[in-house]
């Protein structure tokens, strides 16, 4: 049984729309909190291992080359009623590892062996060890990205993490990692990122046909497929997209960037929509774009070229060091590729990489005369009113004055 | 003891080895300040995993952003600062010594000691145990645009340094910290002035552990929280690796060792406390914009804490640890390694959990500050289990770093004195019916 076959049975079929039903399939899988489908796909793959992982990235090929499902987490969101997660965080720490803690405990996280936690700010860190403690009967990994990007130094200090995650995978229950499993794993990451640049694409190209709201569903619905089962998927939008009868908005083309972890609701990216802003680019769910590159999958070390995968080719994100590069240049170039009016900052209240980023993008910004605006949000931010009528200033503004040049 | 009628407590009187510090400081601060007419490098570094050995053995003097900032919150002045930092945009959702320190440079860059301070000629930018280091060093670099070397230090999630961690450590050091720092000071390290260095550090840190561990003592002749942070000053700093760093020491601990001697307690804003109805641990860091208020709060109480974990993060060094200098990087690595925030939280729970028990505490308290997400996340799951473990009531009070917003003092005090007299009620039942060990309630 293949892991979207779930939905297939559950969601029901617009006929108007010839993306409709995928769409629909795809809301199932990002609602399914009580991971549903993981159950039926673990059901129907005895004996395979299941790694939940948090935001931005974790090694996904490795946990399908070890014969497993990768299934990123990205806490409650809106739907989850936070009963027992807000008594183990203060209330200046952001919402998405309560909501986590709140599914741990509630049970809904059960059908993972185990979590992966990488490095990318100090509460998930530490929502690691909570979790060691929480649930000592399964698997949890700190991954240790590292912030050394020479391949002799950082690149082999990556590597041997992933051997060492490897090997309690294994210890764990996962199929002991072979070379020749892992690059075909690459193989299907690399069909995955393909599919997600064509998506993108027709973003930018033709961003009617595509909205950043329903981009957000059919990338996040795939945190819980296998790698080339999420690639057919979206190429299935893809091809149906394309005989939308839709037409070109009086939008402005937006950039969106800062919500790489603690995802916003999909109701507020819609209140940008109707506020008039294209989101023709954005970080979203950052981890299956964060590789800008296709992974070497014929090396003959193929650990070592996954390792290497994140060291040239990682995106500059907020939890990366920026060693030599100009800070700001990849939002501007982001910028420039997709041909947008401006850059809506949007961060997650708390969120450390975000907001300590932003003053350095902002001045980028400034600088390269891209207009910019700004806002905070929660997972379970439930009123949009007041970011509505702040992009719907923006987006005026923009179209009355603003300019990139 | 009654409560003190003036608003603000007084700051104790100061110990010999306290003077000695201050001028050693005053000393550093000054050569800062020549730092550019004598022709010396400054290079800007953290605490956590600090590489001061290295630099001074290539002659670098080395500025700690924390240290300003905190200063900044005693001298009051912090609050003005992150004002400042907001302005320009930073959020008011982020660690307040990045604002404070960023707000600092923006109203001129004044040091503590009312110098300006040099600009640095490199940031060395450890990531030992903080995220928000690697962020601070990009910020600066806006400011400054000046070179950064970044030295990456693994986390020990699972308390344990493996040899992969020290061999990445090692390895940038020998290819990227050190070739870098060269560059700065225009001269190859002497791999036998670094040695000799590390000789002298390790001297110093036995002095150091002799002192925290003076604390098992009843009365305990030092507060390791509040006294503590000041007895932490010159080898989490500017000094670790030199002879003033030795000569503070040894006074310190000659100081104590005559304290036990005649079962005395700690300099206290309300005098020598030798009477001492409270043992604490204590995990977090203080609050500095109300620091003689916040120790008020418990030297009042006669409330004395025994060990705390802030105190570490500049090094375990009562676990063990000692610089080498039999093998200078290795060692400088496992120093890195060992910080106390870059160990994962089960590691951090054991730890408190036997100063708990090692210390003889009557009750632990958590001071959790807004600003600092590596300590703060996972301090209630922290609480709990130490209550769990040991049966010692735990407290728990919020505050911050150098931001004033932040400390309310009524209701610290009010939460202060709740869980003091937890701890009272306890003794009581404890003297009437011995209580058998187990979950305690929390304030």
């Amino acid at each position: 049984m293949s892991s979207s076959d779930f939905v297939s049975q559950v969601a029901p079929i617009k006929a108007a729309d010839p993306c409709g039903a995928l769409l629909q399939r795809c809301r199932t899988l990002v609602e399914d909190h009580e991971l549903n489908h993981v159950k039926q796909w673990k059901a129907a793959n005895p004996g395979a291992f299941v790694m939940g992982h948090m935001p931005i990235y974790a090694p996904r090929a490795l946990v399908e080359a070890q014969g497993g499902l990768a299934v990123a987490v990205f806490g409650g969101g809106e739907e989850v009623d936070i009963i027992r997660g807000d008594s183990y965080f203060q209330s200046y720490i952001c919402h998405i590892p309560r909501s986590t803690i709140e599914l741990g405990l509630g049970g809904q996280l059960d059908v993972l062996d185990g979590m992966m936690f990488p490095s990318i700010c100090d509460v998930i860190r530490n929502l690691g060890g909570m979790w060691k403690i929480l649930f000592p009967n399964k698997y949890s990994a700190y991954v240790d990205l590292p912030q050394n990007f020479a391949q002799g130094i950082g690149g082999k200090f990556y590597a041997h993490e992933l051997g060492r995650i490897a090997e309690e995978m294994h210890k764990f229950g996962a199929q002991k990692l072979e070379p020749e499993k892992l690059r075909q794993a690459m193989r299907d990451e690399n069909l995955r990122r393909a599919a997600i640049g064509k998506l993108d694409e027709l973003r930018r190209t033709e961003p009617h046909r595509c909205l950043a709201s329903e981009a957000y569903l059919l990338v996040r619905a795939g945190g819980g497929l296998l790698a080339k089962e999420h690639a057919a998927m979206i190429e299935e939008f893809v091809l149906a997209a394309k005989k939308r009868d839709t037409r070109p908005r009086d939008n402005v083309r937006v950039v969106l960037v800062g919500a790489f972890c603690e995802q916003a609701p999909v109701d507020l990216i819609r209140a940008l929509e109707k506020a008039g802003c294209d989101i023709v680019d954005d970080d979203f769910q950052l981890g299956m774009r964060m590789i800008e590159g296709d992974l070497d999958a014929e090396a003959e070390d193929p650990l070592l070229a996954l390792a290497m995968g994140f060291i040239k080719k990682g995106a500059a994100v907020a939890s990366r060091y920026i060693a030599d590069e100009v800070k700001g240049k990849s939002l501007i170039d982001k910028v420039k590729a997709s041909k947008a009016d401006g850059v809506i900052f949007a961060a997650a209240s708390f969120c450390d990489p975000a907001l300590l980023d932003q003053p350095m993008l902002e001045v980028a910004m400034d600088e390269a005369k891209i207009p910019h605006t700004s806002f905070k949000y929660a997972e379970n931010t439930g009123q949009f009113q007041v970011i509505r009528e702040q992009a719907g200033a923006f987006s005026d503004a923009v179209k009355l004055w603003g300019q990139v040049e | 003891m009654a409560d003190r009628p003036s608003k603000d407590a007084p700051a104790p009187n100061k110990d010999d080895s306290q003077k000695r510090q201050k001028d050693m400081i005053a000393d550093h601060f000054d050569k800062l300040s020549r730092s550019k007419a004598d022709g010396k490098k400054v290079v800007y570094t953290f605490v956590p995993g600090n590489l001061t050995e290295l630099l001074l053995a290539l002659d670098l003097l080395p500025v700690l952003p924390e240290i300003n900032a905190l200063q900044s919150g005693m001298r009051k002045k912090s609050g003005g600062y992150i004002a400042e930092a907001e302005k320009a945009g930073h959020s008011e959702d982020v660690c307040t010594y990045v604002k404070c320190d960023i707000g600092m440079i923006k109203s001129g860059n004044i040091g503590p000691t009312g110098q300006k301070l040099p600009e640095p000629d490199l940031l060395l930018l450890s990531y030992t145990g903080c995220f928000t280091f690697l962020k601070w060093f990009e910020l600066l670099q806006h400011e400054y645009n000046c070179p950064v070397v970044m030295l990456h230090v693994p986390y020990q999630p699972d308390g344990v340094a493996t040899p992969a961690m020290r061999e990445y450590i090692v390895e940038q050091l020998e290819n990227e910290v050190i070739p870098a720092l060269e560059k700065l000071a225009g001269k190859k390290l002497d791999y036998d002035e670094l040695s000799r260095r590390l000789a002298l550090s390790r001297i110093a840190e036995d002095d150091l552990v002799a002192v925290w561990e003076s604390a098992k003592h009843t009365p305990s002749p030092i507060d390791g929280y509040f006294g503590g942070v000041y007895y932490i000053g010159p080898i989490f700093s500017s000094f670790r690796g030199s002879q003033d760093a030795i000569d503070y020491y040894r006074l310190l601990r000659a100081e104590v060792e005559e304290r036990i001697r005649l079962g005395q307690g700690p300099t206290t804003p309300d005098g020598r406390m030798d009477e001492q109805k409270y043992r604490l641990v204590v995990e977090g860091p203080p609050n500095w914009t109300s620091f003689n208020d916040f120790w008020h709060m418990f030297s009042k109480e006669q409330a004395v804490v025994c060990a705390s974990t802030y105190t570490r993060v500049g090094g375990l060094y009562d676990q063990g640890f000692r610089h080498d200098p039999s093998q200078p990087l290795e060692s400088l690595a496992d120093y890195c390694l060992g910080c106390y925030t870059n160990l994962g939280l089960p590691s951090r729970i054991d730890l408190i959990e036997k100063y708990v028990r090692e210390y003889n505490a009557d009750g632990f308290l958590i001071n959790s500050v807004k600003s600092c997400n590596s300590f703060s996340a996972g301090q209630l799951l922290i609480l709990r289990e130490i209550e769990k473990r040991t049966g010692v009531p735990g407290g728990f009070i919020e505050s911050d770093l150098v931001d004033p917003r932040y400390f309310g003092k009524a209701n610290i005090e009010n939460r202060v004195q709740s869980f003091l007299q937890m701890l009272d009620a306890r003794k009581t039942r404890m003297i009437n019916a011995p209580m058998r060990s187990g979950p305690a309630v929390h304030v």
